[in-house]
């Protein structure tokens, strides 16, 4: 390991910026990725079943 | 004694992967998940310090598997394109449509990883050298696709022409591949390839691998997982949607 502190860590030997940046963008993207295919889904379904419930309802 | 035959072409229907794709995307997600755990421990813990670039070097572990992932998703989804032309199975433009999104996402974030490692060590967020250029048009290509797909009503007539723009655009991928060999460029040369050596040290390498696997295993999720809902989409007006729904 070659980290003396945590502050050390994070300071990433004056890289912080661009490290944490970088991992920290791909985090994002990736998390709002899944609550997007998560949303598209649960929309979809929906409009699905509103959709029958009115065909029932209309015959 | 009674066999058990499974018949795989079940799974060639929309309706028979739409299941299958249930069951699976949460085991992908799970071994991502694990797989990034093991990747990012290596990546910050396990990895030496860079003898030239001290720890800005560590960029590496998420820009060379994003990077990857956007050139490899590329050719996964024109191969289900193609596919798609070919044998006329929906289920393999559909898969097409589903993989384009996250290689986009990919794409955007090779191009953003790689901006924020050219900063400190090249002095620039951006030059127009083969490599970077190429990997933009990439961007384009994802991003022409997704519009196309949206533009055309018929998704049918929207499949083929999609194909035939992420057939077309195969040729732009060994470009990206092979371009910090063909020109001189600013990017350095790869790190990595099956024909020689890599040239750095082992945990640097475990941890790329391990980083690698972890995102292939998230882009299959993340695939499975949307192309639930195309097909959903595209076959609502069957009785099984109808009963999957309820």
């Amino acid at each position: 390991m070659q980290w003396n502190s945590v502050s050390e860590f994070f300071a990433m030997g004056g890289y912080a910026f661009y490290v944490w940046g970088s991992f920290g963008i791909t985090a994002l993207v990736v998390a709002v990725e899944m609550v997007l295919i998560r949303a598209r889904r649960r929309e979809l379904i929906e409009q699905i079943r509103t959709e029958l419930a009115s065909q029932r309802t209309s015959p | 004694m009674k066999t058990r035959v499974i018949n795989w072409f079940k799974f060639a229907s929309p309706q028979g992967f739409y299941f299958l794709a249930g069951r699976m995307w949460p085991w992908f997600a799970v071994l991502s998940a694990i797989l990034m755990v093991v990747g990012l421990w290596i990546s910050f813990f396990v990895a030496p310090t860079d003898a030239q670039q001290g720890q800005g070097y560590r960029i590496i572990f998420v820009h060379v598997p994003v990077s990857q992932m956007s050139m490899l998703i590329y050719l996964v989804m024109a191969a289900w394109a193609g596919l798609g032309l070919a044998f006329n199975t929906r289920l393999s433009a559909m898969m097409a449509s589903a993989l384009a999104p996250t290689g986009a996402l990919f794409t955007f974030l090779s191009l953003a990883t790689g901006s924020l490692w050219g900063k400190p060590m090249w002095g620039t967020w951006w030059v127009w050298d083969a490599r970077l250029t190429s990997e933009l048009i990439l961007l384009f290509l994802y991003l022409g696709f997704l519009a196309l797909q949206s533009s055309i009503d018929d998704p049918r007539r929207a499949d083929k022409a999609c194909a035939v723009l992420a057939l077309v655009g195969v040729v732009n991928v060994p470009i990206i591949y092979f371009s910090v060999v063909w020109w001189n460029t600013l990017h350095q040369g790869a790190s990595v390839s099956l024909t020689s050596a890599p040239s750095m040290a082992a945990p640097m390498l475990a941890g790329m691998l391990v980083m690698v696997l972890a995102f292939w295993m998230y882009a299959i999720a993340a695939a499975l997982a949307r192309v639930r809902s195309i097909i959903l989409d595209r076959e609502r007006h069957t009785e099984w949607v109808k009963h999957a729904v309820e």
